[in-house]
């Protein structure tokens, strides 16, 4: 064990060396058992809490209609977030009370990951693409994101609004923006739910009795 | 035969290298440990694939389950200069230094204007029970005093910037700008959220850190389909 020797007393007056002969020695097992334990403890709390961020921006104006004319009829998505926690609809194109169809979703990788991946493949493919370059470093990381922001900003790339209700849990606001963030979905905003889409929602729920 | 010789001595290796560098590891872990204030506040935030870190000069609001809103702001400088301003704000607020010092060396908190003077003085079981009995900052129309600690604590930023020597163009610079977060519990009613979202928007913020858990770092939510 770790262990302290004395390296033998000090002389004596006579000159003689009269100290005792076994040495001097502390058990230190105790403490290096300690020692080890406070490290495993700070070890683990230091990288415990680290807490991440999700960046969202919201747009200037809290009514921004105008972005409805400008939208292209095939690339609009609209994801519906209703009361409950599995209320996740959505709708392609734009709404129409008589004959818009609310399809249910969810947050798993066959739900709305793999519609908007099947939606928009040919510009998801390209972003992927141009990511792969920037990791293998043939680019500039201003190139990237001037590329990337071209690509995800272009007239065909995807656009998704996320609707909400007052009462729509904000773990499924989060979970929504997430799964756009993992389609590279940069074209989007969250808005308040109109009330003949609400409508719909209670409709479609009552109907699939969820 | 010979006989093969047994050494006699116990077999024993020389740890003192090997504590030297436990101790070295446990004094640099504890110097660099920064021990998180006490939150009055529980929220469990939502959890995500965003790998983004918090930033460190952050103004944090909390918004708990009940849609109760708390607010924070790093750095002890900008703390006291954005009370300063609030009390020029509030000018029924007056605090004493004792009070001031509360303040900056505290976290999160949830008090009107008019509690807090109390809140800065309570001990500790009193603090809690006023954490627990708290409706959180006013968020209301009439009396947004979230917006005027948004506001104060933009101008205690400004002055801590100005002392420094930071121009414009440098806070323009992420690492040294300040940085607005939102955390809220993943059950929160969205309402809730933004309506703390759009009193940032009313005074010209809309960039915004979630706060999120990785995820992956806890069970994966296995009740999205299955219960009812």
């Amino acid at each position: 064990m770790a262990e302290i020797v004395d390296g033998g007393g000090g002389g004596g007056k006579h000159g003689k060396k009269t100290a005792k002969k076994g040495s001097a020695r502390i058990d230190m097992t105790p403490m290096v058992d300690l020692a080890f334990l406070l490290l495993t403890f700070f070890v683990l709390a230091a990288t415990l809490a680290k807490p991440k961020a999700m960046e969202i921006i919201y747009p200037k104006e809290a009514k921004d209609d105008d972005t409805k004319t400008k939208l292209n009829k095939d690339l609009a998505t609209t994801i519906l977030l209703g009361e409950k926690e599995n209320e996740v609809y959505y709708y392609k194109g734009f709404f129409k009370p008589d004959s818009t169809v609310l399809e249910l979703s969810n947050f798993s990788k066959d739900g709305i990951r793999k519609m908007l991946l099947d939606r928009n493949r040919s510009i998801i493919e390209a972003v992927n693409a141009l990511k792969t370059r920037y990791n293998n470093k043939e680019m500039s990381k201003e190139e990237y994101q001037e590329q990337f922001g071209d690509l995800t900003g272009a007239d065909e790339a995807p656009f998704v609004i996320v609707k909400t209700i007052p009462e729509t849990k904000y773990k499924n606001v989060i979970n929504a923006v997430d799964e756009l963030e993992i389609c590279n979905v940069r074209k989007r905003a969250i808005q308040d739910m109109a009330e003949s889409e609400a409508i719909a929602v209670r409709q479609r729920t009552a109907e699939l009795g969820l | 035969m010979p006989k093969i010789k047994v050494p006699k001595s116990a077999p024993s290796l020389d740890m003192t290298p090997m504590v030297d560098l436990a101790f070295l590891l446990v004094t640099f872990f504890m110097l660099t440990a920064k021990f998180r204030n006490m939150e009055p506040v529980e929220a469990e935030p939502p959890s995500a694939t965003s790998e983004i870190q918090l930033p460190e000069k952050v103004m944090l609001v909390t918004v708990d389950k009940e849609g109760r809103v708390f607010f924070d702001i790093s750095g002890k400088k900008i703390r006291e200069y954005t009370l300063g301003h609030l009390m020029q704000r509030y000018p029924t607020m007056q605090l004493t230094q004792t009070q001031i010092d509360n303040f900056v060396n505290m976290g999160t908190f949830g008090q009107s204007v008019a509690n807090l003077p109390k809140y800065l003085t309570a001990d500790n079981d009193m603090k809690e029970q006023m954490d627990k009995l708290t409706k959180g900052i006013p968020t209301d129309s009439l009396d947004n005093q979230l917006s005027a600690w948004i506001l104060d604590g933009y101008q205690g930023f400004l002055d801590d910037a100005n002392e420094q020597g930071l121009t414009t163009e440098d806070l323009k610079d992420k690492k040294n700008g300040l940085s607005y977060a939102i955390k809220a519990d993943a059950e929160t009613e969205y309402a809730k959220v933004k309506k703390v979202v759009d009193t940032f928007r009313d005074n010209s913020i809309y960039q915004f850190n979630m706060v999120t858990n990785l995820k992956g770092s806890e069970a994966p939510d296995a009740k999205v389909n299955g219960d009812q």
